[in-house]
């Protein structure tokens, strides 16, 4: 029999619908590899009995043919969402061992249509990073190395865990979430398909919240097929998330028409970076050309703001971090270290709980939003955005999506910027704007860079017009034809 | 404006108070303003949290409509500018009792802006007072201090509830008048069914902000006093805060401004917390809720549906039942009251009517410590009892008697009436025989009438006596005067 973990979600979706293999079997292959893979760390939380409960109550479903979209479809889910009675960590010691009693509304719609859980996957610590080695549990490693080289990799962040997970074959697809990147760049670091959706089309409930005006939920997966499959059931109106947009949710799997022509594909000057690698050059090219080639017409565009989006991010995004994480205190749930009275108590909690990278934003946050500097950094950095914002829609009048590389450079090893935070950052230099925007973007595997290494590109759409954006993006994946694949180095 | 009784004499001249108050009221529904628990009272410890509540990870408020309605309504009723876009802002600091670790309120944008309120005052003057704002923000819940030797217990049950805070321009300047600007809010309140004006419960307090300085000169720093939950408190807090200040200020001192509680068994005012622990809120737009927009249409329609308020009943009252303003006044002071009386005087004499509720009836609850909810005797018992002094089943000194049994039995007038015996009597003949029979006994007296008209006062005496009290007056008046006359 075929490795079953080698097949898409959409394949194997076809071939449990045409009884070739049961939920069982496919979730079984899954299992094993999961648990033949803490070399990766990518699962920080295993569920394999739960899995093979649930394939099982999939094949039931099949038996008697009501089968969901995503009937018996094994996926990671990122330790972010909210699983009842599954711990939830978000890999920060802060939430020690808390097992939530609720499910989060995205993944009670994979759930709702037949998916089966395998595990929780790792990710930064609040998703604040984007390596992957700000986690509680530790660096999640890339499967892929550097040709001749056996360094350790960063998966990317902060859903390194889904990247890692998807890259290596551990799932057919994972739920992530990208606040300034951190679904496309950890895509892009691992030959993978990283969506993130308008935000508003997924709801935030039920999603530990690292930055609520910035956080969106979106898939990992192996194809944009797979992609518009996971985002079609990912996807709803939430009553409970008053920033979800009530609109229907389209069958983003029909949009993959292949046909562009006449798409008018922009290509934003300012991505342009002075000193950016003749690699990352090149991919972008290729994809220029590749567009073109599948009838699209290139539009150049200017983004004139963009140079201001990595500073405006980092004083937005922290500043709705420090607020946001004030409520894990020690009081309710989680870590609690005793002190000598409460504020002793909130201290060593919270120095106990949050790592480095979580403190450094919290103080960030409190500073920029202290009286005083309020109007001087959290305001300004608002006006950013709008004005940020206003470059896309006056760039979306010349062109229907915008193509650009998903981050400078390729994968880097394990610890090497862990203590440069301002190298660290420059990682979502492709990727911030869009949030800042509320826009989709999507990663999509492009080429190789001389060292053997995946490298991605992005396309960026117009708010809720993720179907025209997927569109290019089957066109760009079948042109760039990325078939590469990490050795299996993990498994011995 | 200011008037020179108001003032307050120190060693050094007289002083001038001015006050603002900030009027907490928790909003009348059945959700918290962001979550679907109950917000009932007294219910038992963390009974009523919601997983948004309790500040759950990935939890997110969503607005409750009734309590956005609510705020507009009260807006509306204390003539007050509505704003149709407004913002929620998070309010940051850590307590236990706050569990999402702030507050969400509205800072910059509240949904309700700058209106006014008129308040009866005792020397029958009427005074405006300005309204800045009304905003809507979350309780916090409660901490618990006495069930532990170390620790401190939480209870969750108020947080998320919905309140109101409505600030008042610094436009008062003496207690009565601080005490009546929360008499005339809380009837409206009540009135309008957006707040239950409970302070006992706590459903609605208030802070004050209490200055003094010399008449005509700039504002003086102000102190706020916090959470003071009854009106007779809030009296006693002003008078003690602004002398205090005064007496700092007289011996050469300056006014710190800060934050004071009133410890309602001393009756003083003390510091609550030092300088160093000074709060930045860190304020900023709540990135979980979109700016709440209403629509015009919707307050229009909120505006037609609102109840007769306390201002245009009063006016009513004088109109209508020809009341005088100020027992117009007293009656719509509480929503209560004024459906009492209204009961009462339904389809007979007003004043008559408006007499017995101010009257005697007002008196005899008070007496006993109850409210119109909880007396003994109804409206429409009340009615009833009208009606027997109108048709001259009783007189009104007996009707008095009847109302005294009526507050302690609960029966119904006739009743009393009817097996006490009594009735007045308006039988002539029985009259008639009972002067007859004291003219026969009383030759004398007979006699001395014809000199001394006077004297008409011992028959008429003697005729009530025989017939226990029971004789209608006029009747006897009447045959006497023709008997004797």
């Amino acid at each position: 029999m075929t490795d079953l973990t080698k097949l898409t979600l959409a394949d194997a979706r076809a071939k449990l619908v045409s009884k070739e293999i049961t939920a069982s079997e496919l979730t079984q292959a899954h299992v094993e590899a999961t648990e033949a893979s803490s070399k990766l760390n990518a699962y920080v939380t295993l569920t394999s009995e739960r899995a093979m409960d649930m394939a099982k109550a999939s094949d039931a479903r099949i038996a008697k043919g009501e089968s969901g979209p995503l009937e018996g479809l094994p996926v990671g889910v990122k330790d972010l969402f909210c699983t009842k009675g599954v711990r939830t960590t978000a890999c920060s010691n802060i939430l020690d061992d808390f097992t939530p009693p609720y499910e989060s509304t995205v993944t009670s719609n994979l759930w709702n249509a037949g998916a089966v859980l395998l595990g929780k996957l790792n990710n930064d610590e609040f998703a604040m990073g984007s390596s992957n080695e700000t986690s509680r549990f530790g660096p999640c490693i890339n499967p892929w190395k550097a040709t001749d080289s056996d360094v350790d990799l960063v998966p990317g962040g902060s859903s390194g865990g889904s990247s890692a997970a998807v890259a290596a074959h551990l799932a057919l697809a994972a739920t992530a979430t990208d606040t300034g990147g951190s679904i496309r760049q950890p895509a892009s670091f691992t030959g993978t398909v990283g969506l993130k959706p308008t935000y508003g089309r997924c709801s935030r409930w039920g999603v530990v919240a690292f930055a609520s005006s910035l956080d969106q939920a979106g898939p990992v997966t192996r194809s944009v097929r797979d992609a518009a499959i996971m985002l079609t059931s990912m996807a709803s109106h939430d009553e409970k998330d008053t920033t979800s947009m009530d609109m229907a949710v389209p069958d983003f799997e029909a949009a993959l028409t292949g046909d562009i022509r006449g798409l008018r594909v922009g290509i934003p000057k300012e991505y342009r970076l002075d000193g950016m690698s003749s690699e990352i050059e090149k991919l972008w090219e290729d994809g220029i050309n590749w567009l073109k080639a599948a009838g699209a017409e290139i539009v150049d565009v200017s983004l004139p703001h963009t140079k201001y989006a990595l500073p405006a991010y980092y004083i937005v995004a922290p500043a709705e971090a420090s607020s946001n994480l004030a409520r894990y205190d020690g009081v309710r749930y989680g870590l609690r270290v005793l002190g000598n009275d409460i504020t002793d108590m909130y201290e060593k909690t919270r120095a106990a709980g949050f790592g480095d990278e979580v403190r450094r934003r919290v103080l960030i946050g409190t500073y920029v939003l202290s009286a005083g500097y309020y109007d001087a950094y959290y305001i300004k950095a608002q006006k950013i955005r709008t004005l940020i914002a206003q470059d896309f829609a006056e760039a979306y009048k010349k062109c229907d999506v915008l193509l650009t590389p998903t981050t400078p450079t390729p994968a880097f090893a394990v610890g090497e910027k862990v203590d440069d935070p301002l190298s660290m950052y420059l990682n979502d230099v492709f990727t911030v704007p869009v949030n800042l925007a509320g826009l989709p973007g999507i990663s999509i595997p492009a080429g190789l860079s001389k060292d053997g290494l995946p490298l991605g590109l992005q396309l960026i759409g117009r708010t809720f017009d993720e179907e025209t954006m997927l569109r290019a993006a089957g066109v760009l994946e079948e042109a760039a034809g990325f078939t590469a694949e990490p050795s299996t180095w993990w498994k011995n | 404006m200011t008037k020179n009784k108001n003032l307050i004499e120190g060693a050094t001249g007289s002083w001038e108070i001015v006050l603002g108050l900030e009027v907490h009221a928790q909003v009348q529904s059945n959700a918290k303003l962001f979550s679907a628990a109950p917000t009932t009272f007294g219910a038992e410890q963390n009974s009523q949290v919601s997983l948004v509540d309790a500040a759950m990870p990935g939890m997110l408020p969503v607005i409750n409509e009734v309590c956005v309605r609510q705020a507009v309504r009260t807006g509306l009723g204390i003539r007050s500018e509505i704003n149709l876009r407004s913002v929620f802002d998070r309010k940051n600091y850590f307590y236990p009792d706050l569990p999402q670790g702030y507050q969400i309120s509205q800072f910059k944008y509240p949904i309700v802006g700058e209106g006014e309120i008129e308040i009866d005052l005792k020397d029958g003057t009427v005074k405006k007072v300005g309204v800045e704002r009304l905003h809507l923000e979350q309780d916090a819940g409660k901490s618990i201090h006495d069930q532990h030797p170390s620790m401190s217990f939480v209870d969750l049950n108020r947080s998320g509830v919905a309140l109101m805070e409505i600030v008042s321009k610094p436009d008062m300047r003496c207690a009565e008048e601080a005490q009546a600007y929360v008499k005339k809010l809380r009837a409206i309140l009540r009135y309008l069914g957006t707040c239950d004006g409970n302070m006992e419960e706590g459903s609605m307090r208030a802070d004050v902000n209490v200055s003094v300085r010399r008449p005509g000169e700039e504002l003086g720093t102000r102190c706020e006093i916090k959470n003071v939950n009854s009106i007779r408190f809030i009296g006693q807090a002003i008078e003690y805060e602004a002398r205090r200040q005064m007496d700092i200020i007289e011996d050469g001192g300056k006014i710190d401004q800060e934050t004071r509680l009133f410890d309602p068994k001393q009756g003083v005012t003390r510091s609550m917390r030092s300088k160093e622990e000074a709060h930045d809120y860190r304020y900023f737009p709540d990135p979980d809720l979109l700016p709440l927009v209403i629509s015009q249409a919707m307050v229009d329609e909120l505006a037609a549906d609102l109840p007769e308020l306390p201002d245009d009943k009063k006016a009513r009252f004088v109109r209508e039942y020809g009341l005088t303003p100020y027992d117009a006044g007293v009656l719509v002071s509480e929503k209560a009251s004024a459906e009492f009386f209204e009961a009462v005087a339904d389809g007979r004499d007003a004043k008559l009517a408006s007499n017995w509720v101010t009257g005697e009836f007002f008196a005899a609850i008070n007496k006993a410590g109850l409210s119109i909810e909880t007396s003994p005797v109804s409206a429409k018992q009340l009615g009833a009892l009208i009606n027997l002094i109108s048709d001259d089943t009783i007189s009104g000194r007996i009707a008095k008697d009847v109302f005294e049994i009526m507050f302690e039995t609960s029966d119904d007038p006739a009743k009393i009436i009817d097996e006490r015996g009594m009735r007045q009597v308006t039988d002539l003949g029985a009259i008639e025989a009972a002067i007859d029979e004291i003219i026969a006994s009383n030759p004398d007296k007979v006699e001395a009438v014809k000199e001394k008209p006077k004297l008409m006062g011992w028959f008429v005496g003697q005729v009530m006596k025989s017939t226990g009290g029971k004789a209608n007056p006029k009747s006897v008046n009447e045959l006497l005067a023709k008997k004797l006359g």
